[in-house]
């Protein structure tokens, strides 16, 4: 690559994390932010980049303090902070800044001070033609493509169970994940419906926390306390916030070029890749993701969760914090994927992956509306 | 959207969608198709996805579908007694549209995929009906 890298040289969550009844959402911004800039020995007056989604940039910049010389706040749910960790890089690259901190904070179970759920989900198209019919929360709309996926691939309703029971016997390995029981097959199956053939086991919890990261320059990253986390590449994309109208829904278009897109950038191939994060609303997200990322063929995920490849011991092993079925789910996920990558390269994860030296983190937002993959190393290429 | 009310949430037609709920009202499903490169397109706007034209025209589609896809939800929705399908149907012209199927058990063995299906227009008030879908005849 022609420009100079980037690196995380800060990262962290929120303080607590699962019920927080005692703080603001803005309030969650900034304490992970705090910690973030803690962890890179630096204060709000090192920042001059913002980006962050759920308070405007503008908000939080004068909450923390921060007088910025470059700002985002593109806000597309649960994948803007992959978006962030992206345009941040370019600006890096471009000039416009030198140290960028990136925040989420959600008070998505407590709901203190929190922004709550735009009108309609998938926009006033979406209000208009598919709110009327009950498609008016996540898993009335998330979930519609599944029964189609299943069928195609000769697969059952069991198989989107075994990706739950994979992810929390990560979970079991990790003190703060808020679900740390084991699971089974049936536990899964047999809890209370949701939306057939989704159960409440497959469905992400609502919890409160946040995660704050910071960047700079691969030169000046070396000068941290912390061992620099390398960007390696990154990928973007969108198809649309109505889910009746995503072009196939055995696959997902803005899975597949994001991460194509982060691919090709990093110039690696899938075998390079030591550790896997994929954005889990819901138990067939990671089965879509392992597919669109090219880490096996269409129809062959659920094999892979099945066989145990992703669990621990596992050659694939995903969602290593237990996810948002497991872990935590404040309602725009993306954050946490990357804090457990960027975990897992450092080699301080709860649920250490053995010599991890690679990871990917998959984004999503809306619906399979948007998606952002970054991918993460301790070395520069 | 009202969680209070024990009506469904109803559309409100805008500028560019306004046709289609003429249509419906007076028992056509409209669609849209273009003059230039043939794609035939909805929801509702006045130009092409797929080719940027603003040569565009409404006709009558067929009313004629297949089941794409569902689920049957489990939470409460106003205008909704109990378990209910959130489906999307492909229709015979090629878009895809959400609906509910009526006229059939909610249940995942009376809702096959690809069934064969027919629009049932469904009056709400003087202004907005829906264009629900029963097992085709
Ligand atoms: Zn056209």
């Amino acid at each position: 690559m022609k420009h100079q890298h980037v690196a995380v040289v800060g990262a962290a969550e929120t303080t607590e994390m699962g019920v927080i009844p005692g703080m603001t959402e803005l309030q969650l911004h900034a304490d992970a932010g705090l910690n973030a800039l803690a962890d890179a020995g630096l204060t709000v007056a090192d920042i001059d980049g913002i980006a962050c989604a759920g308070v405007a940039p503008d908000v939080l910049a004068s909450y923390m303090g921060i007088q910025p010389t470059w700002i985002d706040g593109t806000h597309i749910g649960g994948s803007s902070f992959m978006l962030h960790v992206r345009h941040a890089m370019a600006a890096i690259q471009a000039g416009h800044c030198k140290t960028i901190i990136i925040t989420h904070g959600e008070s998505g179970r407590s709901a203190v001070g929190a922004a709550g759920f735009p009108e309609f989900f998938a926009g006033r198209l979406g209000g208009e033609f598919e709110v009327p019919y009950g498609a008016h929360l996540p898993p009335t709309m998330f979930t519609i493509p599944v029964l189609r996926y299943l069928k195609e691939f000769d697969l059952t309703t069991e198989d989107l169970a075994q990706v739950a029971v994979a992810q929390r016997k990560w979970a079991a390995l990790n003190p703060r994940a808020t679900f740390k029981d084991p699971l089974t097959v049936d536990d899964v199956m047999n809890s209370k419906m949701i939306a057939y053939p989704f159960t409440l086991l497959m469905c992400c919890l609502r919890t409160d926390g946040g995660g704050a990261l910071i960047l700079t320059s691969a030169d000046r990253a070396k000068d941290f306390p912390r061992p620099p986390v390398y960007i390696l590449g990154t990928g973007e994309s969108c198809e649309g916030p109505m889910i009746s109208q995503l072009e196939d829904y055995t696959t997902s278009r803005a899975f597949r070029v994001a991460g194509q897109t982060a691919f090709t950038e990093a110039g690696i191939e899938r075998a390079d890749i030591d550790h896997v994060m994929i954005y889990d609303a819901f138990a067939h997200v990671p089965l879509y993701g392992l597919e669109d990322l090219g880490f096996c063929k269409p129809g062959e995920a659920a094999g892979l969760v099945k066989d145990g490849h992703t669990s621990p011991g596992g050659k694939l092993p995903t969602n290593t914090n237990g996810g948002g079925l497991s872990y935590m789910h404040s309602g725009m996920y993306g954050m946490y994927a990357m804090q457990e990558s960027v975990r897992q390269i450092r080699g301080i994860a709860p649920a250490q992956v053995p010599d991890a030296k690679i990871s990917i983190a998959l984004g999503i937002g809306g619906m399979f509306s948007v998606s952002g993959a970054i991918i993460f190393g301790n070395e520069l290429p | 959207m009202n969680q209070k009310t024990k009506e469904r949430p109803l559309p409100r037609p805008s500028p560019e969608s306004q046709h289609f709920w003429d249509g419906t009202k007076a028992g056509e499903l409209r669609l849209q198709k273009c003059g230039d490169c043939g794609k035939t397109y909805f929801p509702p706007r006045p130009f092409c996805p797929s080719c940027s034209s603003r040569n565009v025209s409404i006709f009558a589609a067929s009313g004629k579908a297949t089941l794409y896809s569902y689920v049957i939800s489990h939470l409460p929705m106003p205008g909704f007694d109990g378990p209910h399908a959130v489906a999307v149907v492909t229709l015979d012209e090629g878009p895809r549209m959400m609906t509910n199927i009526v006229d059939c058990d909610q249940t995942p063995e009376a809702l096959v995929l690809d069934m064969p299906l027919e629009v049932s227009f469904a009056r709400q008030n003087d202004d907005i009906t829906l264009p629900l879908f029963k097992p085709a005849s």
